[in-house]
């Protein structure tokens, strides 16, 4: 028998592979590598497991709802009918407070804007899932946590305007909020910083025997930066109570997912080499977003550590208005995702089980874009970014807790 | 010549460094196929190939620290930065690796790397997108930082910083990418087109590392400055009616001390002026050098112009940006001191 050695075969020089999408512009789009399992297939195992004993979960896809719209498998049932309108709603709000925020950006009103189009469920669904008192730390694409906690629309707009009533006065860039009131951590334009500091307020949580968890927030293509991998080294180490989220929507602006991945399977299976429990998910499900939010929750509150979700959902928008996706992908290749809308998919859920009606629908999409433009029109009393704004004598507050004497100095040169 | 915009300019650096020499290599976030956010390496890929331009994961660090084992091995990468905000990560790669791996190993190894990154603010960007870190490169010895103001330097400069043999941190002020800010935010926008160092040379030349550039000629006052705030300072020079000297640095280490004392000493008033923030800017080591030289020749204490001493705000971008007026009043101070 002739044996090909392959040790012992070398090309005539290295060559370095460098990855390249499936599909570019003009390209038929393509998900052919996309794992997707059947809605209802992946075991739900207890929250005491160990991580060991799941490595299978970080490879399928964790999904309940089914092509006719059912709620099947193991994982079905956290939710009833009422819940699962209010999540409907919150979703809508999400969708139709981007469009609303997009118009004001093309009006003038604001400087920049963020929308989460396609990837409502997971942010509104994983919040639903959290006691109001854990805190999330967010990346810029979840206003999501902050509409499903019921925060005030006309203050997350009055942050948008940088207005005279933006909490922020005027410092932040538009959609990177912060309330401690809301669970929702102070946002960063610097990548990646907050997936390893939600850790350490979890492990603080831990330290103070305290019940609160935390939840953290990664993009897929931040997961490349240091402090995705710092979080995962404290978060085993110390078995913090934490919900660490990847959210996998395919694009890092103009880079698709397999420069961040690498050659590994998935995202979620970066979390085996911790030992750290792993999932990964249907994101545009929004009752597997919950059963899974739910599950890690209960874990972490259980004291049974960390888990890492891969929420595996698509950026149907552009990554902000600074930017125009048909110059990197196919422009149809929203349109071709597989995992569907997840409005759409909880809407006929909704109507399946008799709990909904595309009156009722519409009758909702109404009257929350009334709520919606009423709130841009509050915050448009309050100033716009062309006009009213905080004074800027506030520019030299809270750099520290004190003004010291050369800021007082410089405020006073400025003639605030 | 060709008129060229400064993203044009930094296009065509590339484009003629790459061409010359097949070790240099371009690679960043979102630089390979797309060209950049900001298209500076818009078609690299299309023109030199998959190896030699291209796309990179979102880790900074990873980008500098694998720039710096090829640049061991041999080639000569200019990365990209997406911004100057984001290098921090890096900052150990740079400060601790790049910038003494030639003097550590006795020359053993080098890193002959150039970094590039947009810098500065004027786009309503906020705190991470409108930053000007230019000192926290220009503290440490075994790099180069230079920064330039127009097209035709920054082809030169980029072409000279990508062949120089030791790591090069290479400024792009954002808001000049597109024409010639001069901090007038509410006049219409200029473009490259409409001014003379759009005019940018064909093919291959070099702006030395080290060179400043008088900018405007005259014998009030001298304004040492560069990237943006050489426009701002022209602009201020016309207001005032001030005959002011406006020079250039366009490269802060090396640092071009003739030009600068040569300019002191002729008008015996200086006034030094960046975006960055005051305390420890490159301007404190700008009066230093000034004053240690030609002393003698000051009528006047150095004025220095800067950003406040806070983090860079979103709406209040006027209120922080060391613009027109505000420069035009400390040259106005300082032609008044007797
Ligand atoms: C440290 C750092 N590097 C680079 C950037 C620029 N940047 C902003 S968003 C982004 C892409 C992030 O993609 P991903 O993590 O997948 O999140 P998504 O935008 O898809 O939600 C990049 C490169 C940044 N903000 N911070
Ligand atoms: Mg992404």
């Amino acid at each position: 028998m002739h044996v090909v050695d392959a040790e012992a075969a070398e090309p005539d020089g290295l060559r370095l592979r460098i990855p390249e999408p499936k599909a570019r512009p003009g390209d038929k789009p393509v998900f052919r590598d996309l794992l997707i399992d059947r809605a209802g297939e992946v075991r739900r195992p207890p929250i005491d497991v160990r991580p060991a004993d799941i490595v299978d979960l970080g490879a399928e896809m964790i999904r309940v709802l089914d092509i006719h719209g059912d709620a099947v498998g193991p994982w079905a049932g956290t939710l009833d009918a009422e819940q699962l309108r209010r999540g409907l709603r919150d979703m809508l709000t999400v969708r139709i407070f981007d469009a609303r925020m997009l118009q004001a950006h093309r009006q003038g009103n604001t400087s920049f804007y963020m929308q989460s189009l396609g990837e409502e469920a997971v942010a509104c669904a994983h919040r639903r899932a959290l006691r109001p008192d854990d805190m999330c730390f967010p990346t810029y694409r979840q206003q999501g946590l902050l509409i499903a906690a019921d925060y005030p629309l006309v203050t997350m707009i009055n942050q948008i305007y940088s207005n005279s009533h933006d909490p922020l006065k005027g410092r932040q860039l538009p959609v990177m909020y912060s309330s401690r009131d809301a669970g929702f951590f102070s946002i960063s334009g610097n990548l990646g910083t907050q997936f390893v500091q939600a850790v350490g307020w979890a492990m603080a949580s831990a330290l103070r025997t305290d019940t609160r968890i935390a939840s953290g927030w990664i993009g897929d293509g931040a997961t490349a930066e240091s402090d995705f991998h710092s979080a995962m080294v404290f978060a085993s180490t110390y078995h913090a109570p934490v919900i660490l989220n990847i959210v996998n929507n395919q694009w890092a602006i103009s880079t698709f997912q397999g420069f961040a991945r690498g050659d590994s399977p998935t995202f979620a299976t970066r979390g085996h080499g911790f030992g750290i429990a792993s999932l990964r998910v249907d994101g545009n499900d929004y009752l597997a977003v919950h059963a899974v939010s739910s599950w890690a929750a209960a874990r972490a509150r259980a004291n049974h550590g960390p888990t890492l979700v891969e929420w595996v959902t698509y950026r149907v928008g552009a990554h902000s208005t600074s930017d125009d996706p048909s110059a990197y992908r196919p422009q149809e290749e929203p349109f071709t995702w597989p995992l569907g809308d997840p409005i759409d998919r909880l809407k006929n859920h909704l109507i399946r089980i008799g709990e909904w009606s595309d009156e009722q629908h519409q009758q909702c999409v109404a009257e929350v874009e009334a709520t919606v433009r009423e709130a841009a029109s509050e915050a448009e009393r309050f100033g716009t970014l062309r006009s009213e704004h905080s004074s800027p004598a506030s520019m030299f507050d809270d750099v520290y807790a004190t003004l010291p004497d050369h800021l007082r100095r410089q405020r006073e040169q400025a003639g605030f | 010549m060709t008129r060229m915009t400064m993203v044009e300019a930094i296009r065509d650096a590339h484009t003629v460094a790459m061409e010359r020499d097949d070790r240099v290599v371009v690679f960043g976030q979102d630089v390979g196929y797309f060209g950049g956010v900001f298209r500076c390496t818009q078609g690299l890929q299309k023109r030199f190939g998959k190896h030699r331009c291209f796309d990179t994961p979102i880790n900074e660090s990873g980008i500098v620290g694998v720039a710096i084992g090829m640049g061991a091995y041999g080639l000569r990468p200019c990365v990209e930065i997406q911004f100057a905000d984001y290098v921090y990560p890096a900052y150990d790669q740079i400060v601790s690796e790049a910038a003494r791996l030639r003097h550590r190993s006795a020359g053993d190894f080098t890193a002959p790397l150039t970094i590039r990154m947009p810098t500065g603010g004027g786009i309503f960007g906020g705190q991470t997108h409108s930053q000007s870190p230019e000192s926290l490169f220009t503290h440490v010895a075994g790099l180069k930082t230079v920064i330039p103001s127009n097209p035709h330097d920054a082809k030169g400069l980029l072409i000279a910083s990508i062949e120089d043999d030791d790591p090069v941190i290479f400024l792009e002020p954002k808001r000049l990418y597109n024409g010639p800010f001069d901090g007038h935010h509410e006049r219409p926008i200029v473009p490259w087109s409409a001014h003379p160092l759009g005019e940018v040379p064909d093919g291959h030349y070099t702006v030395p590392l080290g060179s400043a550039r008088v900018h405007r000629a005259g014998g009030d006052l001298t304004v040492l400055t560069y990237g943006t705030m050489v426009h701002v300072a022209e602009a201020a020079a016309a207001e005032s009616g001030i005959d002011a000297e406006i020079i250039d640095l366009r490269s802060l280490v090396p640092l071009d001390l003739d030009t600068i004392t040569t300019s002191v000493r002729k008008t015996g008033r200086c006034v030094v002026a960046h975006e960055a923030t005051l305390t420890s800017g490159f301007g404190a080591e700008l009066c230093a050098v000034v004053q240690e030289h030609v002393l003698s020749s000051l009528e006047a204490p150095i004025a220095r112009v800067a950003g406040w001493d806070t983090p860079y705000p979103h709406a209040h971008e006027w209120n922080y940006f060391p613009g027109p007026a505000r420069l035009g009043a400390a040259m106005r101070a300082t032609m008044a001191y007797r």
